[in-house]
């Protein structure tokens, strides 16, 4: 008793503990135990889902348009005659991007015809020099920051013309430069509208959190059959994917305005429309344009999975190469992603943290002296590709455009180091890899899958109250009731078994590198830039080394997974312990404590609660990469997702299964956010 | 609420009107004052879930005078700032400005109100941090539709009003705290409004600056003669700058009256606490302590002037045998002083309050 007044939350969980162990034993697996597995009573939600899409799509509201074909009216249903005006928009704007920057004539015929066009073959739209493109690169890296972004931005361009990728990575630039503009003033909209309305903003946020917490692929599904398949529904999915960060951050830029700038504002006598345009949107630039950043990071993860639907780019061309097994030529247009993902990030960084700045009574020369520069890159290319034309008379022309596949390549050469490493490690990854599986990862599916339901929620509900509280035990309970109800709950179990077992790799790496990193703020800083590098990479790409050294297995998933989900938790750990305030340290070292005593009971306590935030990341991140593995052959929600794509009837099965990983990851966010927010407010902390 | 007693030679022109105004923070509030009946109770507000802020304030400003509104944080003083500009709606009362009942006013009428007729200083300056000084302060007149090229030399001649000439082109955040609060009031005057109201507006600033940002201002107000309204926490800036000071204390205006009259008659206890540590040559000018005029008195050859403060005169009067007689603006004589009256003012009334 009197131990249990001193510590109430261990008692707590021991009794926890030996209560679940208890239903686990005493629970008997049957069909008709619905302690052991709950009825399937959502397992009319997917076709639930399906029917009212397919009355949307089919039969809602029919309305008499003219067909000019037949030349007659016919019913056809408001909706669908909405997704298509939608899609046609998209596909003509994708198309007409990408002939500016490749050049060719689907443009050109849109407002005149076929005919028309191979009768005038100078209508044929040129492409623009590759050189042009690289050295309006090389320029914007220049205005925003330097020389060193500029170098990055040179770098990235001649690898991408060298190594042949150019036409693939300008369609996958086509992307973002259409999906980022559009999400940006969707998300800048609803952000303001949010910030305008508490109902709208309340009304918002759960869209957000569940957003964020689906994986990419269940976007997919009803994306496909609202707007079919192309290129124009691989925007679409990746134009709702980006848009949720672009809210977030909108709202927390207007929310930080400091209130005196607003009344500043008012004071001088704004109205509604010039205190939106003139002080809050321009107060809150920088994180609106961090916001712009986390758009195009997001389109361009979105590009590897967008090639399911049809997307073309080097997301396309890295599934075929994953497909066939061709590690060497998937790591060629990898690095490629990676660099374009890099240069793209620092790029709309440096424009977020560009302060503005002010000369007076510039001449014409000094005040347009980057478009004057763009104007002459642009002359000097297109002059290189007329020369070009004259050097290149028989082969390709160089200067101009680099055919796809016809640069040099490093496949053949990469294609050889993981023959070596196949050759030289096989028997020791096998035996590691079996080892793993044989010894880790099937006993744990096995005693995942053989907890009965009634345990698991009782685990699960009692950590959450426990840690805090009977609110946040029962919307946890709530999540866990969706799952259990539908037809998924082994599937989801299946996913949790590996999302935990990588959560709880990565968060042991993750706190242990970013303690020892902590230490010292040259190590701090250096790891910081790591984790920022890592982070850069589209989550697909993480894929491409494991299954080189693991093949087909849960194993390169988990370690995919743990890779990937190891970011956060190093980050967040470096970042609470390097912010425990520095008064603090010297208290400490005035009493005479310790280095590794200061570690111990000073920063470690302080910093935990951030640390669990990173640690709330892990495991969305590893909730993703479990997901994304899928692509890789593994059992869980993942594949069903994967298999939804390409099933007539997939809509509801996709949602709902994309629910059911969102309801995982949301009981985490749950109980990792109440407890964290708890405990800060004890600590003092903000 | 003490006198209503405003300075003589100020009466002809209310500028700025309060009737009963209440502002209550909360989600019944509105309920809740109305069965209150106007006798509104903090601590039953509190209970209920409501804060007040202001509670029954009624008072007039009239043209050309500054009105210090003086209490500690979280006594409402600036709850009550924000009404009379309506950053805040005040839950009940009426606020005429120049006649015009404000809290009638619909949004357009109130942006003219705010474009024309007021200016506004903020603790924290406020200022838009990606517009460089001189839009910063061209800012109000643009918004008003004004041309660049004028709003622009306007914006510069008040550069050079608040003394930032050569700095016009700097940023906020490349200037010190002192510098972007001249910024700041440079802003708030660039429309030239009638009605100047001050937030705390030297609370952010260290000691040795806000006393020179002091002078600058009275110096300001000698040449512009606005009617204001200026927010602080501190009593010595508001025995410095005030014609009458306003105390609050939870949302009540404790005491509304010239600085002599709130040091020399403290109406409750705790105006009090505030006024019996002051020095009261530093604040009291010649005319609280003087003397009716007798004329069959002899007068010394020393005059002083009725506005001095006694600190400045002490001197010279205690070495006078004779009183000293004490003159207007025009020279006249209104009063006399003598020196041991002087000394019974300044010393006497403690060492009577110890025995």
């Amino acid at each position: 008793m009197q131990y249990y007044s001193k510590h109430p939350k261990i008692v707590q969980f021991a009794v926890l503990v030996a209560v679940f162990l208890l239903l686990c034993f005493s629970i008997t697996p049957s069909e008709t135990n619905y302690l052991w597995r709950l009825p399937a009573l959502f397992s009319k939600l997917p076709s639930l889902i399906n029917d009212s899409v397919k009355h949307l799509m089919f039969d809602w509201m029919l309305i008499d348009v003219y067909d000019p074909e037949i030349e007659e009216y016919e019913q056809k249903p408001l909706f669908r005659e909405m997704t298509r005006s939608i899609s046609s928009f998209f596909l003509f704007v994708i198309i007409f991007v990408r002939e500016i920057i490749l050049g060719g004539v689907k443009t050109i015929v849109a407002f005149t015809s076929w005919d028309f066009v191979s009768e005038n073959e100078w209508l044929r739209w040129p492409a623009l020099p590759w050189t042009v493109i690289s050295g309006w690169a090389i320029l914007l890296g220049y205005k925003l920051q330097g020389k060193r972004l500029a170098v990055l931005a040179a770098v990235t361009t001649a690898y991408i013309g060298i190594f042949g990728q150019w036409q693939p990575s300008m369609e996958t630039l086509s992307f973002v430069l259409i999906a980022a503009p559009v999400s940006f003033v969707l998300g800048l909209t609803l952000g303001i509208w949010g910030y305008k309305s508490r109902l709208v903003e309340a009304v918002l946020n759960p869209f957000l959190n569940i957003a964020q917490t689906m994986p990419h692929y269940s976007y997919l599904v009803p994306v496909i059959v609202l707007f079919g398949v192309g290129d124009h529904a691989a925007t679409i999915a990746t134009i709702i994917f980006a848009t949720p960060p672009m809210v977030r951050l909108t709202l927390l830029g207007l929310k930080n305005v400091p209130p005196e700038v607003v009344e500043g504002g008012m004071m001088s006598g704004c109205n509604k429309f010039q205190l939106l345009f003139r002080v809050l949107i321009p107060t809150a630039r920088r994180n609106i344009l961090i916001g712009v950043n986390q758009v195009v990071m997001q389109c361009l993860a979105m590009t590897v999975i967008a090639s399911f639907i049809g997307a073309q780019g080097l997301g396309s061309n890295l599934m075929i190469a994953l497909n066939s097994l061709k590690i060497g030529t998937g790591i060629e247009i990898g690095l490629c992603i990676v660099l374009i993902a890099v240069l793209l990030d620092k790029l709309s960084l440096a424009w977020a943290n560009k302060q503005t700045d002010y000369f007076a009574d510039l001449g014409f020369i000094d005040r347009h002296r980057y478009s004057l520069l763009a104007l002459a890159v642009f002359a000097g290319g297109c002059l290189l590709a007329y020369v070009g034309s004259l050097v290149f008379k028989e082969d390709f022309n160089y200067l101009y455009i680099v055919p796809h596949n016809k640069g040099i390549t490093t496949a053949p050469f990469w294609q050889t180091g993981v023959d070596w490493i196949w050759d030289t490690f096989f028997y020791s990854l096998k035996s590691f890899n079996e080892f793993l599986i044989t010894n880790v990862l099937v006993p744990v599916k096995e005693a995942y899958l053989g907890m009965p339901v009634a345990a698991t929620f009782l685990l699960v509900m009692g950590i959450a109250y426990i840690l805090d509280g009977i609110r946040s035990s029962l919307i946890v309970g709530g999540f866990l009731l969706f799952i259990a109800f539908s037809e998924y709950w082994d599937r989801a179990l299946i996913t949790a078994y590996m999302a935990s077992i990588s959560v709880i790799v990565s968060a042991v790496i993750g706190i242990t590198v970013g303690s020892v990193c902590a230490q010292s703020s040259v190590a701090s800083k250096a790891i910081i830039l790591m984790c920022d590098f890592f982070q850069t990479f589209p989550s697909f790409i993480y894929l491409i080394p494991v299954i080189m050294l693991f093949g087909i297995t849960d194993t390169s998933v988990i370690i995919a997974a743990v890779v990937y989900a190891a970011v956060p938790a190093t980050r967040y750990t470096v970042e609470g312990l390097r912010n425990v305030p520095p008064v603090l340290h010297d208290a400490a070292s005035m009493l005479g404590v310790s280095r590794f005593q200061r570690w111990i009971s000073i920063e470690l306590p302080l910093a935990f609660p951030h640390i669990m935030l990173g640690l709330n990341q892990t495991v969305i991140f590893a909730l993703f990469m479990v997901i994304i593995g899928a692509f890789i052959g593994t059992t869980d929600l993942g594949q069903l997702i994967l298999k939804a794509i390409s099933d007539a009837e997939g809509t509801g099965i996709g949602i709902t299964l994309g629910l059911c990983v969102a309801f995982i990851g949301l009981a985490a966010d749950q109980i990792i956010r109440t407890w964290v927010n708890a405990r800060k407010k004890e600590l003092g902390l903000n | 609420m003490s006198s209503q007693a405003v300075p003589a030679g100020k009466k002809e022109q209310v500028v700025i009107e309060c009737e009963a105004v209440y502002k209550i923070f909360g989600d019944h509030a509105n309920k809740l004052l109305q069965e209150s009946n106007g006798n509104v109770d903090a601590r039953a507000f509190q209970e209920a879930g409501c804060i007040v802020g202001v509670n029954n304030a009624s008072f007039r400003i009239c043209k050309g005078e500054l009105l210090v509104i003086m209490g500690l944080s979280g006594s409402g003083k600036s709850t009550l700032l924000r009404c009379i500009s309506r950053l805040t709606e005040a839950t009940a009362g009426k606020i005429f400005v120049e006649g015009q009942d404000i809290l009638t006013m619909n949004s357009k009428q109130l942006v003219e109100l705010r474009r024309n007729k007021m200016g506004m200083v903020f603790q924290n300056f406020g200022l838009l941090p990606h517009k460089n000084v001189l839009e910063n302060i061209a800012f109000p007149l643009q918004v008003k539709g004004i041309g660049t090229r004028e709003s622009m030399d306007r914006a510069m001649e008040m550069v050079e009003l608040v003394g930032l000439g050569g700095r016009e082109n700097y940023f906020p955040r490349q200037l010190s705290g002192g510098q972007q609060q001249r910024v700041g009031i440079a802003r708030s005057l660039a429309v030239e409004p009638d009605i100047w109201f001050l937030d705390e507006p030297f609370s952010a600033l260290d000691p040795l600056i806000r006393k020179e940002m002091q002078d600058e201002f009275l110096r300001l107000q000698d040449v512009l003669n606005k009617t204001i309204l200026f927010v602080t926490h501190d009593f010595d800036e508001a025995l410095r700058l005030a014609d009458r000071i306003a105390i609050m204390k939870e949302g009540v205006i404790e005491q509304i009256d010239t600085p002599a009259n709130i040091v020399l008659h403290p109406a409750t206890e705790y105006v009090s606490k505030f006024t019996e540590d002051v020095p009261r040559e530093k604040v009291l000018r010649i005319e609280s302590v003087m003397e009716p005029l007798d004329h069959s008195e002899e007068l010394s050859d020393l005059k002083v002037s009725k506005d001095m403060i006694i600190e400045n005169v002490a001197e010279s009067i205690l070495n006078e045998d004779k009183a000293v007689a004490v003159v207007d603006a025009d020279n006249q004589v209104v009063g006399t002083l003598h020196a041991s009256h002087v000394v019974n003012v300044l010393f006497g009334g403690r060492t009577q309050d110890t025995s």
